[in-house]
Formats: structure tokens, C-alpha cells, sequence
């Protein structure tokens, strides 16, 4: 399971408000979240995004609210995956979830600019620089996470009750 | 003999069924309560529809609010209510709050005795982290979580380490609790608690009302906690004595458990704390704030829209005009809590002031609807986030405080000490 893609870089605490703002939140239509995604944050995100590229972030990416239109948004937009120093927890889970890949990689974020290219293998881990020539790792998904990321999210696992949760 | 635990440990312990967890320890865990919104409800809605389920697991155990664009403000939201209204019919769930009924989810689930302490609680909306207030585990989580919860009745937890916040003394008389977790989020940032709960203990617990300590767990979040926990003592036991029937265990932290941190506040050292924008770890106290000219106040949300919130607001607006050129916007936080307020006169203090008292929504602070701001505005608000755009334009400023400044800056058109305007 590997992403190959440009890098967007933004700041710290991007939170859920510029990722999709509210007022478009009367939507829960995936096409129509990602119209909007980034909007408060860059006007010019969608310009400037192509088709698996890969936004990178600073500390606690993803804060505030626990609309799960953020990450469906930037998934649906085309977004191969997220790197960032840390993310704020809902949006993490909310990430795993719907199957979209997000690492955190302190290393990665520090040297990473906005059109470098590179490539994410997110069994192992390892973040290939292929503009530097450089390589960082992150904590790979285990096999848990990658059957979320192959069923294209977690509900797919669950339906007809698969998932043993160990007690009644 | 077990190993010492605090009082989130125990809970999650309980849930799993198990006698000792330990931070970091993947548990699964039985859920006593499932929460969505208008917003959040219909994409979790769509994902449980998927697996063709035909009941939820509990339909005693779910809880559905349509409080965010509601009553419906355009016919897209509507649309969302309908969905989520037609789910609850056809799945028979007890608890689900529709207009005439519905308040704001977090003011409304602990007023409905539907939170209660030991509980293991999820709602697909962050500020979930309320009920810790109650002496509940209690988390925001996504629609996907809300669906597997609705479905199972389990979901997954990482134990998360816990960070102590001891308070002492008794906060002075304008100062509440928005000022202490304004206070707390501003030392610890935004991200200090990430993963983490945020356990407070201490005397000064005795010295908050309930509606002080849902404020506080409420803002958890805001400093990236997974929850915030209070303990259990007469204060909590009166309150759930007037609006839960339900049994309830109480857990109460070892006196050895082990905590990452431990942070001290003196509640009597605390003086009103404003979040300025674009970040709530941003605060400044009064004394600091110089002059900053205001075009609106909102005073409600799940942060501080109770009965004590609007008392307090009133207490400072009574017989007192609002500044000519700014709006107030008062919203009370539950059915009960609009008509508590009618009948103490608390509305018509509003209103007589020059300000407008709405029917309960959590509206304008997520930039929904009733009171969104233009380019260049600004407003003191007693809701919990001050991010970019979040209450309009984003171009416009967001400044978080408590009741009683919201409402002596009502009064002089500038964020201001209620001792400014008493």
C-alpha cells in the first residue's frame, strides 16, 4: 500500500473549521464537502492540488470539531494522504475510519517543502524524499488498520458482525 | 491486590471488563450511551445503512439531538433532520430530541438524566467530553465511530494517559469556569493535553457549581484532551438526585494512581480570562486586553448556555441598556432551561436591554445561523472555539469569555470587567 505524490505544506493546528467550514456542513455529500475543502485555510487549494497529492502538516492537525466532513473532504478532493507532527485525536480516528491514510513523522514535517515529491509506504512505514534523495520513517499501519485501509474503511469490516470485540 | 488506577483507568477497566488497564492498553469496551447531532448523525446514518442492520444494538442507548441548524435553516439542513427524524421512527429510539423538545445536546443529555457517573459515553460531537462533569468516561468521535456504536454497542479505546489538574481556594465573585479552563488551556496550549485525559481534583472542586464543572469538561477538548473527569462528591449528588432515576456506580481515583502531570490552579488568583482570536490557547486576562471594540456578543452553546450562565448574565444586564451598535444574542441551552429563564424574568431583562432570547441552537457558534458575522467584525462569545471563520466571515474575530464579561461588554461595546459596568 504506497502513495506517491506533491507535497502541500501548511502550519500547525489546522483545524476541522478551515478544513470545511460549517456553513457547508449542511452537505453530507462527499463530492460536495471536497468543493469546499480547505476553503478558510487557502482559496486556492483545489488550484493548486492534483490527484494524489500529499498535505503535510505541523502539530495537532485536524483540532476542533469532530466533523468527520473534514477528512471525507480532503479524501474525496484527492488527497493521497496526510503527514504531520501530530494530529488531534478525533481526526485521527475519524481518518483510520473511513479508510484515509494519515502519518505522523516529526523528521519528515521539519525537512518537507510544498513540491517536493514523495513517496509514502505506509506498511513499513518509510517516507522516500524523492526531491532530497532522503528517507524518514513513521510507525507503520498494522494489519488491523491496512484491512480498514483495504475495505476502503471500518464499516466494511464490521457489516455482518466480524469483528470480535472479546466479550458480550 | 490491584494496581492503583485514576478514575478514567477504572471506568475504561469496568467497560472492558477487566480488573487493571493500563495507559496505552487497547481495550474494547461496552457503551451505556451513543450521541449524534444534525450534523453528524446523517453521514453516520449512511455508514450504518451499509450494513444492512435492521435494529441498533440499544434503542434505549442512543441519543439523537437535532440541535446544530435547527429549527432548520435552510431546506439542505432540513433535509438532514428529516433523515435523521425518519432513522429514529424506524429504529424506535427512546431518546431522540427533535424542535419543542430538543436543546443543546450537551446542556440537554445530563438535564435528562441520560449521563450518569461510570458511564462509558460516545457522541459524534466533540464536545461529548461534557459528561465528564458527571463523573462519566466520556469522548467526542466521528460518524463512523457513532455508527459502529450504534451497531454494536462496543467500541475501541487506547487508555490515555491522564494529567492531574489539582484546584484549590474559591474563585472570586466574577470569575467562573470558563475563566478556569480558559486558564488551563492558555498554560497548557491547545495541544497540551493531545490523547490525554484531564483529571481535576482537589478542594477547590467544592467551590464549582455543576454548571462551572460541565464548563470546564466541556473545553477539555480545547486542549486536545480525549476527556475530562471530575469526581463525585455533594455538589454532583444533588444534581443527579433532581434529574437521574437511573442506578449509577461511582469510581473514585487511587490515591497512588499515576498521572503524566500534575498542574496546580488557585481558583483565587484567577481573574477573567478572554481567548482571543484564532486559537483558545490565546488568553489574555481582563487586565490585559486593552481596548477592543465589539459588534456582537452571543451568550449560550453547550459551553455556557445554563440556567447559572444566564443568571449570571442578567445579573450584570439588569436595568442596563445594551451599547447602541452591537447585537446581543442570548440563547438558552435547553427547553427547560428558556422556560427557567422566563420565569425568573431573565428573558425579559434580555430583551428589555436591547438584546434577542432565541429559542435553544447551538447556531451561531459554528457559524450556522442566527447572529454570523461580516468581514471586520467582532465578537465576544462565551462558546468554546475562535478559529478562522468559525462564526462567519473569515475576515471576522471570535473572542472567548464568560458570561459576565460577554454581558458587561454588551454594555459598553467593548470587552470589558462586569466591575467596569456593577
Amino acid at each position: 500500500m504506497k502513495a506517491v505524490g506533491d507535497v502541500l505544506k501548511y502550519g500547525d493546528n489546522i483545524d476541522t473549521d478551515v478544513i470545511i467550514p460549517a456553513r457547508y456542513l449542511n452537505s453530507s455529500e462527499a463530492e460536495e464537502l471536497a468543493k469546499h475543502c480547505m476553503e478558510d485555510l487557502d482559496i486556492d487549494f483545489l488550484k493548486k492540488l492534483k490527484k494524489g497529492d500529499i498535505v503535510v502538516g505541523g502539530q495537532n492537525f485536524g483540532c476542533g470539531s469532530s466533523r468527520e466532513h473534514a477528512p471525507i473532504a480532503i479524501k474525496a478532493a484527492g488527497v493521497s494522504c496526510v503527514i504531520a507532527k501530530s494530529f488531534a485525536r478525533i481526526f485521527y480516528r475519524n481518518s483510520i475510519n473511513i479508510g484515509f491514510p494519515i502519518l505522523e513523522c516529526e523528521e519528515a514535517v521539519e525537512e518537507v517543502q510544498t513540491g517536493h515529491k514523495l513517496e509514502v509506504d505506509f506498511k513499513s512505514g518509510v517516507i522516500k524524499n524523492l526531491t532530497l534523495g532522503k528517507e524518514y520513517k513513521a510507525q507503520p499501519f498494522p494489519e488491523f488498520i491496512i484491512n480498514i485501509m483495504d475495505n476502503n474503511g471500518l464499516i466494511e469490516c464490521v457489516k455482518g458482525n466480524k469483528i470480535n470485540w472479546g466479550h458480550n | 491486590m490491584t494496581k492503583p488506577m485514576n478514575m478514567t483507568q477504572k471506568i475504561l477497566a469496568a467497560g472492558a471488563g477487566l480488573d487493571y488497564v493500563e495507559a496505552g492498553q487497547l481495550i474494547s469496551v461496552k457503551l451505556d450511551l451513543v450521541l449524534g447531532n444534525d450534523i453528524t448523525s446523517p453521514v453516520a446514518i449512511k455508514e450504518f445503512n451499509k450494513t444492512k442492520l435492521d435494529k441498533v444494538f440499544d434503542k434505549d442507548k442512543i441519543a439523537l439531538v437535532l440541535d446544530h441548524f435547527t429549527p432548520n435553516k435552510d431546506i439542505k439542513s432540513a433535509e438532514h433532520s428529516k433523515m435523521v427524524r425518519e432513522f429514529a421512527n424506524q429504529m424506535e429510539i427512546t431518546n431522540f430530541f427533535d424542535v419543542g423538545e430538543m436543546g443543546i445536546e450537551h446542556a440537554l443529555i445530563p438535564e435528562k438524566g441520560l449521563a450518569k457517573p461510570g458511564d462509558i459515553i460516545i457522541g459524534a460531537d466533540s464536545h461529548t467530553c461534557t459528561y465528564g462533569a458527571l463523573g462519566a468516561f466520556s469522548t467526542g468521535v466521528g460518524s463512523t465511530d457513532m455508527a459502529v456504536g450504534m451497531a454494536a454497542g462496543h467500541t475501541w479505546f487506547k487508555v490515555p494517559e491522564a494529567i492531574k489538574v489539582v484546584l484549590k481556594g474559591k474563585p472570586a465573585k466574577w470569575v467562573s469556569g470558563k475563566d478556569v479552563i480558559l486558564h488551563l488551556i492558555g498554560t497548557i496550549g491547545v495541544d497540551g493535553a493531545l490523547y490525554q485525559s484531564l483529571e481535576f481534583t482537589g478542594e477547590g472542586v467544592a467551590n464549582l457549581s455543576m454548571d462551572d464543572r460541565f464548563t470546564i469538561a466541556n473545553m477539555v477538548i480545547e486542549a486536545g484532551a480525549k476527556n475530562g473527569i471530575f469526581p463525585i462528591d455533594e455538589t454532583a449528588v444533588l444534581y443527579l438526585n433532581e434529574h437521574c432515576t437511573k442506578e449509577y456506580k461511582v469510581f473514585a481515583s487511587d490515591a497512588d494512581a499515576a498521572y503524566s502531570r500534575v498542574i496546580e490552579i488557585d481558583l483565587s488568583a484567577l481573574k477573567p480570562t478572554i481567548a482571543f482570536p484564532h486559537l483558545p490557547e490565546n488568553t489574555k486576562t481582563i487586565d490585559q486586553v486593552g481596548e477592543v471594540i465589539i459588534d456582537q456578543v452571543v451568550i449560550g452553546s453547550c459551553t455556557n448556555g445554563r440556567i447559572d450562565d444566564l443568571r449570571i448574565a442578567a445579573s450584570i444586564l439588569q436595568g442596563k441598556k445594551v451599547k447602541r451598535g452591537v447585537r446581543l444574542v442570548v440563547i438558552p441551552g435547553t427547553q427547560k432551561i428558556f422556560l427557567q429563564a422566563m420565569e425568573e424574568g431573565l428573558a425579559k431583562i434580555f430583551v428589555e436591554a436591547g438584546g434577542i432570547f432565541s429559542t435553544p441552537t447551538c447556531g451561531p457558534c459554528l457559524g450556522g445561523h442566527m447572529g454570523i458575522l461580516a468581514a471586520g467584525e467582532k465578537c465576544v462569545s462565551t462558546t468554546n472555539r475562535n478559529f478562522v471563520g468559525r462564526m462567519g466571515h473569515v475576515d471576522s474575530e471570535v473572542y472567548l469569555a464568560s458570561p459576565a464579561v460577554a454581558a458587561a461588554s454588551a454594555v459598553t461595546g467593548k470587552i470589558s470587567s462586569p466591575e467596569e459596568v456593577m
